[in-house]
């Protein structure tokens, strides 16, 4: 091999061809370093933080059903979902009557994805699609989403929906794919860029001024107005039975 | 091996028109079943029957079915090779070929009922090693390799000597995977329906009927076929066989329900399921335990019919049909029945919560659903083609 001229000759030049290849990576992967390291500077792209831990709480006595309704209407204006009624139909967060058989009582509540510390949908998701990120939001991955729906059997609150159809006018916060399954966010586009400061969309949608009967914040901060309000009046986690540890919970259970 | 004569295999021969219709005829129904899958594909699933309610359908119903079958059609082989069970021995490599045929087939279906089929490679390169379906795909693509080796040993002479450690390594290996396909509705502790550790073994006993029933139905079939020798010795064999699986699962089958029946909590999923549940109490009484458990054990069972093969044919084809009704009733059932978010409250939602929920397999799923059971059906009889699977002659024994 060594001896054949046609080899001898093609050295130099596979040497310089390599080393101008990498020359031009640099250049090319250069700026995208540079702006990574910018971009760092930012609060807004800091790496989310398992400091944090996002929550709701609602208060199912200080909601009546058109507000259920209001939470329900802006959560489909922020994600661009809607629903017809019919069995295929993605719900991000739904309107649920709770009749009490014994009383008569009735009350209207909104559910969505409760954000559990120890979701089943992400233990049961064979490709780790469906992540919890380390501030507590449980998300899918929509790039690695098969489409299993395994989640959807694992999760004791119907709070995921799969995407039976082609989609279209899809929102830049909420991309959205049919053959993968979707659920409630908490809003995340909103808390990468607010922050603390941020409220979800059916949050904003009811709350008023000092009146909020959907309290957004962090459970780990124990000077936060939800572990505060938490510690004082006490809330229901769903399915306690199971030891999900739900990041949203329920007052007027 | 005492007689010489089961030692030979060969390739079948037949060239009826009958024996190539019947090729034909597979081949066109899995090819319709990938074309329904490929239109659920580019449509979405709002062609199925499958909503956010029954998230798992038909197609799943059948995946099931054939992965299940698949790994209790290696039992003959295992009784052979790991028990020492001569009498199977003639029957090992057909067993194993046919438990490799069956779960390609159910594969198949449960891949190309996914929302993104296309991203098999995602399946195949994103493990989350906490989930159950991550290490189902392990188990059967390693079950597949293993069958494979364990065949290729025992049609390879001078390699003799490893079949009872392949044969073992294929039979834990087997175990391990139908505890997989168990559990996968076994660890959904969510729903009353599932969540129990008992699923697991009412699988594995599940497996080995219906992939006996399967495998008695290729034997008489493909030995009719070709004219071969099939004495009634062995039919008898695998008769009393299927008696004691059916058995096994009607006893599984006995002890989930009654241990539901026992505690309050569960009382309204099992009235679902035994009185009110409409399509599915008719599935569990008469399909399941009517057509597919009492009905065959007295076909096997009865003076009458113990001679005779029709009634032994009659059998395994009604535990596939008590099947399929099984599967049904653990995986559309449990589906249909709500979940009890809020106890003590009659809960209604726009979402269905608080109600039975319906399904209606579309016409894609019924397809897609027997293609892959064709798929399977199909790669057995052209393996026997293909290679020296069936041995020439199954002689009276001494």
């Amino acid at each position: 091999m060594s001896t054949d001229p046609e080899n001898i000759d093609m050295r130099p030049a596979r040497r310089h061809f390599l080393k101008a290849g990498a020359a031009m990576a640099a250049v090319v992967i250069a700026p995208g370093i540079l702006l990574y390291k910018t971009g760092q500077a930012q609060s807004a792209d800091e790496p989310v933080s398992s400091r944090v831990r996002w929550g709701m709480l609602i208060d199912s006595n200080a909601l009546d059903e058109s507000d259920v309704d209001a939470c329900v209407s802006a959560c489909q204006r922020e994600h661009g979902w809607k629903s017809s009624g019919n069995q295929t139909d993605a719900q991000w967060i739904r309107k649920v009557k709770l009749s009490d058989a014994q009383t008569g009582h009735v009350k209207f509540l909104p559910m969505m994805c409760l954000h559990c510390e120890n979701p089943p949908c992400v233990d049961v998701c064979p490709t780790g699609a469906s992540f919890k990120r380390a501030d507590g939001i449980v998300l899918v991955n929509k790039h690695t989403c098969i489409g299993c729906r395994y989640c959807m059997m694992a999760c004791p609150y119907k709070a995921r929906s799969f995407i039976h159809e082609n989609l279209k006018d899809q929102l830049p916060v909420a991309p959205r794919g049919k053959g993968t399954v979707e659920s409630c966010t908490l809003c995340v586009h909103r808390i990468d860029r607010d922050g603390e400061n941020a409220v979800p969309a059916c949050a904003e949608a009811v709350n008023r001024g000092e009146h909020k009967p959907i309290l957004f914040g962090d459970l780990n901060n124990p000077d936060s107005e939800i572990s505060q309000r938490l510690r004082q009046l006490g809330a229901t986690s769903l399915r306690a039975d199971l030891g999900l540890n739900p990041g949203v919970r329920y007052q007027g259970l | 091996m005492s007689n010489g004569s089961y030692l030979r295999y060969s390739e079948i021969e037949t060239s009826t028109a009958r024996y190539w219709g019947l090729l034909i005829g597979l081949l066109v129904f899995a090819a319709i079943g990938f074309a329904a899958a490929h239109h659920m594909d580019v449509e979405g699933h709002q062609v199925s029957g499958m909503s956010n309610q029954i998230v798992w359908g038909l197609p799943h119903v059948f995946a099931i079915f054939l992965i299940v079958a698949a790994s209790g059609a290696l039992n003959l082989a295992s009784l052979a090779s790991v028990f020492g069970k001569q009498a199977y021995q003639p029957l090992a490599r057909f067993s194993a070929i046919v438990s490799i045929a069956l779960l390609v087939g159910g594969l198949a279906v449960l891949l190309l009922d996914l929302g993104r089929p296309d991203r098999i490679i995602v399946a195949m390169t994103y493990y989350n090693f906490k989930s159950v379906f991550a290490w189902n795909i392990i188990l059967y693509i390693g079950f597949i390799v293993i069958v494979a080796v364990y065949l290729w040993l025992m049609m390879e002479r001078r390699m003799h000597r490893w079949i009872t450690a392949a044969g073992t390594l294929a039979f834990v290996w087997r175990l391990v995977l139908t505890t997989g396909t168990g559990s996968i509705f076994g660890f959904l502790v969510a729903r009353e329906a599932y969540d129990t550790a008992l699923l697991a073994p009412m699988f594995i006993a599940m497996s080995f009927a219906f992939g006996l029933a399967i495998l008695i139905l290729l034997l008489i079939f493909s030995f009719a076929s070709d004219r071969r020798v099939l004495d009634p010795s062995h039919l008898q064999r695998l008769r009393k066989l299927l008696g004691i699986f059916i058995l096994v699962v009607f006893y599984f089958v006995l002890v989930l329900h009654l241990t539901r029946l026992y505690a309050s909590r569960n009382h309204d999923f099992e009235r679902f399921i035994l009185l009110d549940g409409e399509v599915y109490t008719i599935l569990f009484w008469v399909f399941q335990i009517g057509l597919g458990t009492l009905l065959p054990l007295v076909l096997i069972y009865s003076p009458k019919y113990r001679q005779s093969r029709g009634a032994l044919i009659s059998a395994c084809l009604l535990v596939i049909v008590g099947a399929f009704a099984q599967l049904y009733v653990i995986i559309i059932g449990g589906q249909a029945f709500p979940l009890d978010i809020f106890p003590g409250y009659l809960v209604e939602s726009s979402f269905f919560d608080g109600v039975i929920n319906t399904y209606t397999p579309s016409i894609w799923e019924i397809l897609l659903g027997l293609g892959g059971f064709t798929t399977s059906i199909l790669i057995a009889l052209l393996s026997f083609r293909v290679l020296p699977i069936l041995p020439e002659i199954l002689a009276a024994e001494d």
